[in-house]
């Protein structure tokens, strides 16, 4: 018997996040998005509350928990305002992750602490101006220097997360090795602490969405690291970015989950307070059921990344279910902000609004961590096509 | 320091609330929470013994379904909770209910008694009164702000026109108003770590006290009848005939805003 409802311990979770994000984010975040400014008094105080640490054991300063409770952390929170899911997201998913999975010991213990109290963030640089989901278009080089036994590290990265704040740590940087004996690219991830000479930050990016948080290209200049930076064994670069990158598809699917979940709640309380000709626009049938459709998508969405989440736990094979889970939340948050906003007429489409902000943080999670064509081609190739 | 914070469930005061047939509080037809002052006095508990050590009991007295929010409070961070729970007690007026708390916080003796400065059901704001004559222990009310040095407890008690400085050796009762910290939220591991920390059931034959003592049969008050909130109006409109100005100040100074 199949029973999606949560345990004890997520539904008090769940509370507990969503009575944060309604407490704390709700008030600051529309001016924080206006202004284009990282809610760093936000995000110490997620950190103060262990989301950074969820997934991690308290060995490393984590909260014991799963990353099932980080997706559910990340719905929450994406109800409310994506800017702060999208730190969450990146800093976990893609900054300490990385570093959790295929780091040394000695690694582990000089960055995690930081990293899963929220005291700092860190960042994986993958994507470049030519190469995104195709890592083999990578061009950014990093040279092993025998003599001082340094890696030398060329290239520039783009659109990268949680790069440039005043508490970013590091960058997990893909970059090209040498050549496999099949002639393709050996690819590996280095560590690069911030402020390395030669490692710079451009100024943020201005972007239609997903205002409040933080992204920067960047260049490498002659960027010299040890060569213990390396992260993981060497050439191990590719499979590395598949595990992360298929684990973070589930927790976009949740926070696409949360935007579409935070249009059915606007729309409804809108509804039954907005009146025109005489009545509550909720009286009127074609405004209820455009948001019984939101809701349908929101809750049917929910149980897809519930299922890749709960795969992935027990060990099994989760690639086609988490792309399944990714394309159909990240489609449910795209349908709903357009109809939430029709529902709020001109006040959908002040930014001041939680559904016009939702409308503009829509769009990047059909495209974030895979687009959406990348997960249809990930499904069929799941279905031997 | 041995701090017990009591901590009662109420209906949420976020939605519609009403009185069941009995006239007693309807616990059914709301989603019943922790009453939010009480988070500020757990807060303030926590904060005490994370600075001078000791160790926080939650205490409520309330139905089988109050283990919920004893989990709550608990996955903030004290060390254990009691609850006491009898049939006998319910329709408990505000003297009964000091009674009962009175004689469980008889077996901890505490240092310290926190408590929010009034619950949002009741509000009549009295049982940490009544339990400071109870227990013969200072009563040390309405607090914005607490320091604890050794024995001596200081507090700023909040008051309509300002704050008062009054002082207190323990054992004393401390009640709190949502001016004097900010609540932290549960984290996962306070959650994981609120399900392995005990939780002792006394009933009220534990405490020595009779069920004719308590409920609707020992109440001192009774609630005769009750009625709706009435509905929102349109609220006082000024017009300017040059003492505008005048009429909105005193106005503001009429709701104390000024």
């Amino acid at each position: 018997m199949v029973d999606f409802r949560l345990d004890k311990e997520y539904e008090e979770l769940r509370d507990s996040v969503r009575q944060f994000a309604r407490e704390q984010v709700a008030p600051v975040i529309a001016d924080h998005y206006e202004k284009k400014t990282f809610p760093y008094e936000v995000i110490r105080q997620m950190g103060s509350m262990g989301l950074f640490g969820l997934p991690f054991p308290e060995e490393h300063g984590g909260m014991g928990g799963d990353y099932f409770a980080l997706c559910i952390a990340l719905e929450e929170l994406a109800r409310v305002d994506s800017s702060v899911a999208i730190t969450l997201e990146a800093a976990v998913s893609l900054g300490a992750m990385p570093i959790y999975r295929f780091g040394t010991e000695e690694q582990r213990k000089q960055w995690l602490p930081r990293l899963t109290s929220g005291a700092a963030l860190a960042a994986f640089g993958l994507t470049e101006p030519g190469a995104g989901s195709d890592a083999s278009g990578t061009l950014t080089r990093a040279v092993l220097d025998e003599s001082t036994n340094e890696w030398v590290i060329n290239g520039t990265k783009a659109f990268i997360t949680n790069s440039g704040t005043d508490i970013t740590c590091l960058v997990n940087v893909m970059a090209v090795t040498g050549t496999n004996p099949d002639g393709s690219k050996e690819l590996s991830t280095i560590i690069v602490p911030s402020g390395t000479p030669g490692f710079t930050v451009a100024p943020g990016y201005s972007k239609v969405g997903w205002c409040a948080s933080d992204t920067h290209e960047l260049s490498f200049d002659d960027v010299r690291v040890p060569a213990a930076n390396l992260l993981g064994e060497r050439g191990r670069g590719y499979a590395q970015f598949l595990r992360i990158l298929d684990e973070g598809r589930i927790a976009i699917a949740a926070l696409s989950v949360g935007l579409a979940q935070g249009c059915v709640d606007e729309s409804v309380t809108y509804a039954k307070n907005r009146t025109a000709f005489g009545h509550a626009i909720s009286d009127y049938q074609a405004v209820k059921f455009l948001i019984a459709d939101m809701d349908l998508r929101a809750h049917t969405a929910r149980l897809g990344y519930y299922d890749a989440a709960a795969r992935m736990l027990a060990g099994d094979d989760f690639k086609r279910y988490a792309a399944i889970a990714k394309l159909n939340a990240s489609n449910a948050a795209m349908e709903n902000s357009r109809w939430a906003t029709q529902v709020h007429g001109g006040y959908g489409f002040m930014n001041e609004s939680a559904v016009g902000r939702f409308y503009r943080d829509a769009k990047i999670l059909e495209v974030g961590e895979g687009t959406s064509e990348v997960q249809r081609m990930l499904i069929a190739r799941g279905l031997g096509l | 320091m041995n701090i017990v914070v009591l901590v009662k469930q109420v209906p949420d005061s976020g939605a519609e609330r009403t009185l069941s047939a009995d006239f007693s509080v309807d616990r059914a037809s709301s989603s019943n929470v922790i009453n939010e002052m009480d988070e500020y006095a757990i807060e303030e508990a926590l904060k005490i013994k994370e600075a001078h050590g000791g160790e926080v009991t939650v205490l409520t007295v309330g139905p089988a379904g109050a283990t919920d929010s004893i989990r709550k409070a608990l996955s903030m961070g004290p060390d254990k909770a009691v609850h006491v729970q009898d049939d006998a007690l319910h329709g408990s007026c505000a003297v009964a209910t000091s009674k009962v708390l009175a004689a469980a916080l008889r077996t901890l003796s505490p240092d310290l008694i926190l408590s929010g400065a009034e619950s949002t059901d009741g509000r009549v704001q009295v049982v940490p009164h009544m339990l400071a004559e109870l227990l013969g222990v200072a009563a040390l009310t309405g607090a914005r702000k607490l320091t604890v040095d050794g024995s001596q407890l200081t507090v700023e008690r909040q008051t309509d026109e300002g704050y008062e400085v009054v002082t207190a050796a323990t054992p004393a009762i401390v009640s709190v108003w949502d001016t004097i910290n900010e609540p932290r939220y549960p984290s996962f591991k306070g959650i994981m770590a609120a399900k392995k920390k005990p939780v002792q059931a006394l009933t009220l034959g534990d405490l020595g006290i009779s069920g004719d003592e308590v409920g609707f049969a020992g109440a001192t008050s009774q609630v005769l009848e009750f009625n709706k909130r009435p509905a929102r109006t349109g609220g006082a409109k000024v017009v300017d005939e040059g003492n505008g100005g005048e009429q909105l100040v005193s106005y503001l100074a009429s709701e104390k805003f000024v």
